[in-house]
């Protein structure tokens, strides 16, 4: 998806505001929306981390910005509960202006109290698959031009570009599907090198290399003679 | 960018605590699951786990073998649950490794805690994936000029860690003085550690 979030390579964005010691949270409000979010996520059956990521991106540009990292947290799962229909749309708006009572007091029968398992969700994307990889190590790969409408985990500053298959990660759940209910589709992911004149060409600073971890479906053999 | 306030509108704050109370009152949501979570990311993990594993590799080749091969079975010999799927890379005298996320903020949380604010900064996002060694010197790391510099712009479900390299003179020192050298910032690859 060409949104706001893409934002690999972009200017305009000033200095960092490094601070070598960092809270893990700098306001109340902040642990609050990302443990409520771990706590509840408004679906059931587990966390899709990838629809999650999705309803971040689906902010406005503004919005998108507004209110920094949990601000998108929390814009994510009001969208997550609506969707999931636990939220009515409004509601939340409703009850903030006059403390009107929820929309749908039935929700509660239907309502996961608290998700199970620790406090951390289940990280493990990766699957079995019945077969072997596409690419082989060390084989030159070409990124395709791909640019759908919805989730994908390919930069726009790597479309069309040639690349090294570095390393070979078990299959791993596709994003691009998963995210919008279209099933897990597990493929291989390959970390593919791309020397830094590749990706921002006159512009690349010496000797640098960028490494991107890349679903199979996004490759193409690429001509290993144009490869420097 | 430094007009966006990335830490919110004061707005912000009222519209999470009604979003809390109106999913308590919906059943959704209970509240001491909401404490144990914040209390976990807050005290029981963060970057001493992934300092305890640095240190153990400067000691132990053989743990650092397995730490670079297998990260979890690794975090298993000295007590760290490493919960994502973890790829630690190597620093050496050649090339320098940092780490970025970016179209979200992908981290490995089991290791070094949530991330801090400027690694989660559109800022950060944007640029070190184009101009590495800029952001690196403006944060306080020079390079020299051959040292190799490599991204990993962790866009997937794989999340990294830097393993940085053991500083001169830290022969005498045993595994807490030696985690005790390795800031969080050298493990993200923007700092490297140093004798105090």
């Amino acid at each position: 998806m060409n949104g706001e979030h893409d934002i690999g390579g972009r200017h305009g964005f000033g200095r960092i505001e490094h601070t070598p010691d960092d809270p893990t949270f700098h306001e109340r409000w902040e642990a609050r929306v990302f443990a409520i979010a771990l706590s509840s996520g408004g679906s059931r059956g587990g966390v899709n981390l990838d629809a999650a990521r999705h309803r971040g991106e689906r902010l406005d540009p503004v919005a998108y910005f507004r209110n920094g990292y949990y601000g998108r947290w929390l814009a994510a799962l009001e969208l997550g509960l609506q969707e999931n229909g636990f939220l009515a749309p409004g509601e939340l708006d409703a009850w903030l202006m006059g403390g009107a009572g929820p929309a749908d007091k039935a929700t509660s029968a239907r309502a996961p109290a608290a998700r199970r398992g620790g406090p951390m969700p289940n990280l493990s994307f990766t699957r079995e698959v019945d077969h072997a990889p596409a690419f082989a190590l060390g084989q030159a790969v070409l990124t395709r031009n791909h640019q759908p409408a919805g989730h994908t985990r390919l930069p726009a500053y790597a479309r069309s570009r040639r690349g090294v298959i570095r390393r070979i990660h078990p299959a791993m759940v596709f994003p691009d599907t998963n995210a919008h209910g279209l099933g897990e589709n597990p493929q291989y992911v390959y970390s593919v090198e791309f020397d830094g004149a590749e990706l921002w060409g006159d512009a690349a600073e010496q000797g640098t290399c960028l490494m991107l971890d890349l679903f199979e479906s996004y490759l193409e053999p690429g001509p290993p003679e144009e490869l420097p | 960018m430094s007009e966006i306030h990335e830490h919110g509108t004061p707005e912000i704050a009222l519209r999470v605590e009604a979003l809390e109370s109106l999913l308590q009152e919906k059943g959704l949501l209970d509240p001491a699951a909401v404490d144990a979570v914040i209390r976990y990311f807050e005290q029981d993990i963060g970057p001493l786990k992934g300092a305890r594993l640095v240190a153990r590799a400067w000691l132990d080749p053989a743990f650092k073998a397995r730490l670079l091969e297998d990260p979890a079975g690794a975090g298993g010999v000295v007590g760290v649950t490493v919960l994502e799927h973890l790829v630690v890379v190597e620093n050496t005298p050649e090339t320098h490794n940092v780490v970025v996320c970016s179209l979200c903020s992908c981290y490995p949380w089991s290791v070094l805690g949530l991330p801090p604010s400027w690694y989660k900064s559109p800022a950060y996002r944007a640029r070190v994936v184009r101009e590495p060694r800029a952001v690196l010197a403006e944060i306080g790391l020079s390079l020299p000029e051959d040292m190799r510099v490599r991204v990993w712009d962790s866009s997937s479900e794989v999340r990294y860690m830097v393993l940085p390299m053991r500083p001169a003179g830290t022969e005498h020192l045993g595994e807490d003085a030696l985690a005790a050298l390795v800031t969080r910032d050298s493990m993200i690859g923007v700092a490297v550690p140093r004798l105090a």
